[in-house]
């Protein structure tokens, strides 16, 4: 289904119609898992998202570009439960979302807030553990294996503050896998990081959510990041927000930093991007 | 990767610097005890209502060695310390309650604000006729004073722990006393224990005021007679001691603040 802002070009609408939505090259037919029908979020007495409609399939990486003020954030917060849709249905699995789920983690943007200053890498990600009831045996080998993967494993007994913005942002993710959600929502994760070591990290992103069969819900205000990982980007048109565009990221994966960005189809994609979000801001 | 960011407590450099420095502000205390034990002697002063700084440590030292000065402490710290550990109990339970359930807070407002503008010291007659003279009343009176210190400080302490970290549990899905226990509580420690801090401060100024005031006990209750016998070497003995122990207590607990404190965000942490 693609919906477009009315003031798109003609010309990128026949182009967008062309390119099929490719979830996974391999799953002929990918079921849905997350399905937003006609969400509208009010707060204080202000709408802030309007009519959404949104089908994210099982294992697709969906990234949320738009202004500031669009609503990209309070989407998120929707569909994790931290914020009542005051109008529509969002389900999650077939099941309506009320409160957050333990399938559905969120890697909030400001690491520096969200993890336990007065505890060590270790003991944050024990703390999802701790949430979800896992036996204390098995704590220690589930940790070890998180910190191993998202490249932390010699900085367990180091304390948030003994760690680089990046390596506490991959401590936030690995609390957040352990929570074993299939559903990754990602807030600006990477948006107050260096260029180099959000590179690293959006890799990292990458090769986590392909071993681990994780659906990844990205809010980026980043296109270029946007068009790198998804597998569809959608933009949000402010005031209030709702859908404007969707468009369909047809690059093969696995995708690398250097000739991913350097691809016709990547340019093209971002730049269909980027007239968007320069339309929504006139 | 970018650097690991090394983010090492600032203090720990200032207390090497202190430690290398020169006490300046040493200087003027010593320079005024001088000045008067000078005058006293140049001028063969002799009065019964001022001693000589040379007396009054003479006084001090003996009262040391004879252990009346620290019974009267003694005394004056239990009743202090068990009033602050009752009233600090309660308020800071009354400031998580209420910084946790909009509701009670509410409800318990008008309460509240209407009972913490009256200076506890000011409850003394009533205090009197109800609990006697003794430990109790003293203790009542600290208690009461030390309530609405620390709840105000734990319910803003607790009201100030950032919404990302409460997100975090609701995302994590810890129960309420999970949540309480494993990250608003901790979260909101340090300044805790800066109410906690103050509390302490207030529990001993209470103590002693209601020593001198009225209870038959304890350091003020010393010092008051001291005075009426005309001691005035002692009296101030008592006063330099009083001093004495009011700062080594904020000194500790500041030690305790610098040593366990130092992880959680600094911020929260002021150097008073």
């Amino acid at each position: 289904m693609l919906k477009q802002a009315p003031t798109q070009p003609v010309k990128d609408r026949e182009m967008l119609m062309s390119s099929a939505v490719k979830v996974k090259p391999t799953d002929p037919a990918p079921k849905k898992l997350i399905e937003l029908s006609g969400v509208s979020v009010t707060l204080g007495g202000r709408t802030i998202l309007t009519d959404v409609d949104l089908d994210i399939a099982d294992g697709e990486i969906l990234c949320v570009v738009g202004g500031s003020g669009t609503g990209k954030t309070t989407l998120l917060r929707a569909i994790a439960g931290l914020v009542p849709a005051s109008k529509g249905a969002i389900a999650v699995a077939g099941e309506p979302v009320r409160a957050p789920r333990q399938d559905v983690a969120v890697v909030f943007q400001d690491y520096g807030k969200a993890l336990l200053p007065w505890r060590t890498a270790y003991a944050n990600v024990a703390l999802a553990l701790e949430a979800n009831k896992t036996p204390r045996k098995e704590r220690k080998e589930i940790i070890h294996g998180l910190l191993d993967k998202v490249g932390l494993g010699g900085h367990s007994e180091k304390y948030p503050s003994e760690l680089s913005g990046g390596m506490q942002q991959r401590l936030q993710i690995a609390r957040c896998l352990a929570q074993r959600p299939s559903v990754l929502l990602m807030d600006e994760p990477f948006g107050a990081l260096d260029a180099m070591t959000r590179q690293d990290l959006q890799d990292e992103m990458l090769r986590i959510a392909a071993t681990g069969d994780m659906t990844i819900f990205f809010v980026t205000h980043d296109l270029e990041e946007a068009v790198y990982l998804g597998d569809r980007v959608i933009g949000l048109a402010p005031d209030p927000g709702r859908i404007g565009i969707t468009v369909d990221v047809d690059l093969p994966r696995p995708r690398n930093q250097l000739t991913t960005r350097e691809d016709g189809t990547f340019l093209q994609r971002r730049r269909e991007l980027f007239d968007f979000i320069q339309e929504t801001e006139k | 990767m970018t650097t690991v960011a090394t983010d090492r407590p600032a203090e720990m450099n200032c207390a090497v610097n202190h430690g290398m420095r020169f006490p300046k502000g040493v200087v003027v205390p010593v320079l005024l005890i001088a000045l008067a034990e000078a005058a006293f002697r140049l001028a063969g002063f002799r009065s019964d209502s001022i001693a000589p700084p040379s007396v009054v440590a003479v006084d001090l030292y003996r009262g040391l060695l004879d252990g009346q000065i620290l019974e009267a402490t003694r005394t004056t710290l239990v009743a202090a310390f068990s009033g602050l550990l009752i009233g600090g109990l309660l308020g800071l339970t009354m400031g998580v309650l209420r910084a946790t359930f909009r509701r009670l807070d509410q409800l318990l407002e008008v309460t509240t604000e209407t009972i913490r503008p009256i200076p506890s010291i000011a409850i003394l007659p009533v205090a009197i006729l109800i609990f006697g003279f003794g430990y109790s009343l003293e203790i009542s009176l600290v208690s009461l004073s030390c309530i609405f210190t620390t709840f105000i400080l734990t319910r803003a302490a607790v009201l100030g722990v950032d919404r990302r970290m409460l997100e975090v549990g609701l995302v994590l899905r810890l129960n309420l006393w999970d949540r309480m226990r494993k990250l608003i509580l901790p979260a909101a420690f340090p300044r805790i224990f800066v109410a906690f801090r103050w509390a302490t401060s207030l529990s001993l100024i209470v103590a002693v005021t209601t020593e001198i005031a009225a209870n038959p006990i304890g350091l003020g209750s010393a010092m008051m007679m001291a005075q009426q016998s005309l001691n005035p070497g002692l009296t101030v003995a008592y006063l330099v001691w009083i001093g004495f122990v009011g700062w080594l207590l904020n000194f500790l607990l500041i030690k305790v603040q610098r040593r366990y404190f130092a992880r959680f965000s600094t911020s929260a942490l002021d150097e008073k």
